[in-house]
């Protein structure tokens, strides 16, 4: 996976106006040996990630992480600021008032959490400003799903896979050589 | 799964998934029209009131409110408190609601969230300008600096204040925007004009819709609306720090976080109404924006004027119970002395009227819905100022009591906050879609789910 290597691969896309039926298809298509390599839509298919082999996302590990790192952090600087650095005596309060620096770490830990899972995220996902979209002529972001199969299979499951398209009623299907991220 | 012959369903006019792209595109793919103009001209000159009022009196110093030596906080923090409090019922919608799996909050949370983030923005300035000297605004962060170096003050509530809202406010827009990114790619695929293809193509990431990645974008949006369900809880309380630490008899009361929370809910739900309403017929969305999510939203702020009413009534049995004459003083001065008129103003605006709408006649009639919001509004608004300058206006010591009595200036900033509110959100009304289209769609009524 960190490999980044460019390959160029001949792939099939089958364009499906429902989403329940692109479902259902990507699920036949990982039932018979034909791997998935992507499924794109307006909106995200439940149960869909059995097929395409998704595993649960490790984001929630990365939030608790930076999370737990900013509490620290904030504690840290809000003792060393008032109690070691300058201690200043605001109205006799402790110099080491905990209770008092709760708010503050609550809302650090909150800030740099959100701020690090989508950053996670963006970097995971690889999302970023200029980056080209692909499959925007095959209508993905407005109402139509598409599988993505790896082609080069033997000629018994590409006949497998028109029906497949067929009997889950495709209302597109086409096969084109593209440069794929491994 | 609920019987649809009883409920009707979310998305009326049996939309299909295409129709819903047309739709919401729609207003941002066709030319403003009359209406826009006229609304945009008139929140932008009342906005360039409040840049010339705050110019003044930034030039000039903030001796040009109406505030003495007693009443130090008046219209400046009635203002700051009014717009945070705007905010939390679009983070209301988008992340609680969301934890509550309510589906219909998705025809309104991307207008909400919008409303949060321009809210935000308006409440920011007033700290800033009551400064005197917001040039050096930057005095409120710690960082090392040659005078120490002199760290800010921890222990302080006004210093936590700059880190909830702070924190509120990129959270919020963050939120915004990652809920954002796959209806820009939709609109980036169907821009036509330059203007409008960069803008989205570079908005949106290079979002293509892969499952893989709306795998992942889904657990971010769990953990963000996770995040910002405690975090818009603690920046209503820690604004409501600001008075409850003080030892001024009126604001030094424990009920003030939980009581500060709702009543931001409750004002910001109101305002969310508001400008659905508005939206609803100027942007034809009535197939998106129905009676069910009117009724949804009028029943929150039916049960929000309840526990404000509630709060109110603990406040003043609690200080009568309390037994401290100072606090009962500060009461009774509340209800009964000069500025009594503008406590008449928030218990009839804010707990009396808003029980009109358990009336389903009244809930289906949007122009009194919409006056009843605007009349929350404006009682929400007086709360605030009840709170801040009733109590303090009547000091410990009869020498030192004094009145308040705005100025033009202040009217003028506050004006010019609803003209910058306006103007931000008419522009998000034409650059955005208004409604977060990938969302709808996932909840559309299907036709084979079980027989109807």
């Amino acid at each position: 996976m960190a490999l980044k290597m460019r390959e160029y691969a001949l792939l099939h896309y089958g364009a499906f106006e429902d989403d329940r039926a692109a479902c259902a298809a990507a699920n036949d298509c990982s039932k018979n040996g034909i791997e998935i390599v992507d499924v794109y839509g307006p909106y995200p298919i439940h149960g869909i990630d059995k097929a395409m082999g998704l595993k649960p996302s490790r984001l929630t590990w990365a939030c608790f992480l930076f999370g737990l790192t900013s509490l620290i952090c904030a504690l840290l600087l809000q003792y060393w600021t008032s109690a070691f650095d300058w201690p200043t005596n605001v109205g006799g309060k402790p110099y080491e008032s905990l209770p008092a620096f709760i708010p503050v770490a609550f809302e650090m830990t909150v800030l740099f959490a959100g701020l690090g899972t989508v950053g996670t995220f963006l970097v995971w996902a690889r999302l970023f400003p200029g980056k080209r979209a692909i499959l925007t002529k095959a209508r993905v972001n407005d109402d139509r799903f598409v599988i993505v199969v790896r082609g080069g299979m033997p000629v018994a499951d590409q006949s497998k896979l028109e029906e497949l398209w067929k009997q889950h009623g495709a209302a597109e299907s086409w096969a084109e050589h593209q440069e794929i991220k491994s | 799964m609920h019987d649809d012959t009883i409920t009707p369903p979310l998305i009326l006019g049996g939309k299909s998934n295409r129709d819903v792209t047309n739709d919401i595109a729609a207003p941002l793919e066709r030319n403003p029209g009359q209406m826009w103009w006229i609304a945009f001209i008139i929140s932008f000159s009342v906005m360039m009131l409040g840049v010339v009022a705050v110019w003044y009196q930034i030039a000039t110093g903030i001796g040009t409110w109406g505030l003495n030596k007693t009443v130090g906080w008046a219209f400046d923090i009635t203002n700051f408190v009014f717009w945070v409090g705007i905010g939390h019922a679009g983070t209301l919608i988008s992340a609680i609601l969301f934890l509550l799996r309510q589906k219909w909050r998705t025809s309104m949370n991307r207008a909400a969230e919008a409303m949060t983030l321009i809210a935000v923005i308006c409440a920011g300035l007033f700290p800033v300008i009551h400064m005197g000297r917001p040039w050096l605004a930057y005095w409120v962060f710690p960082y090392p600096n040659m005078r120490g170096p002199l760290w800010v003050n921890f222990r302080s509530p006004l210093l936590w204040d700059v880190f909830a809202i702070g924190t509120y406010f990129t959270i919020s827009a963050v939120f915004w925007y990652v809920g954002l990114i796959p209806d820009l790619a939709t609109m980036r695929d169907r821009a036509k004009t330059v203007f409008r293809k960069t803008l989205y193509r570079v908005m949106s990431l290079g979002w293509s819709g892969s499952q893989r990645t709306w795998w992942r974008y889904e657990v971010v949006y769990l953990l963000l609306a996770s995040l910002a369900t405690p975090l818009v809880v603690s920046v209503h309380s820690v604004v409501s720090f600001d008075f409850a630490t003080a030892m001024v008899p009126g604001w030094h009361t424990t009920i003030f976080p939980p009581y500060f929370v709702i009543g931001a809910i409750f004002s910001g739900f109101a305002m969310v109404m508001s400008l659905m309403l508005i939206a609803r017929s100027a942007l034809d969305f009535g197939a998106y924006i129905t009676q069910r999510h009117v009724d949804a939203v009028c029943r929150v702020i039916v049960f929000g004027s309840c526990i404000v009413g509630f709060a109110y009534s603990t406040e003043l049995f609690i200080a009568w119970y309390s037994g401290n004459e100072f606090e009962q003083f500060a009461f009774l001065n509340r209800v009964r002395g000069p500025m009594s008129w503008a406590y008449f103003i928030m218990v009839s605006c804010n707990v009396v009227i808003p029980q009109l709408l358990w009336s389903q006649r009244v809930r289906n009639s949007a122009l009194l819905v919409f006056i009843i919001t605007i009349a929350v509004n404006i009682g929400m608004w007086f709360e605030r100022f009840v709170i801040i300058v009733t109590s303090i206006h009547r000091d410990f010591l009869p020498s030192s009591w004094a009145d308040y009595t705005p100025t033009l200036v202040e009217f003028a900033t506050l004006i010019g906050s609803f003209g910058l509110f306006f103007t931000l959100f008419l522009l998000f009304c034409r650059l955005f879609p208004f409604i977060a289209a990938s969302e709808v769609k996932a909840i559309l009524p299907r036709d084979t789910e079980g027989v109807h």
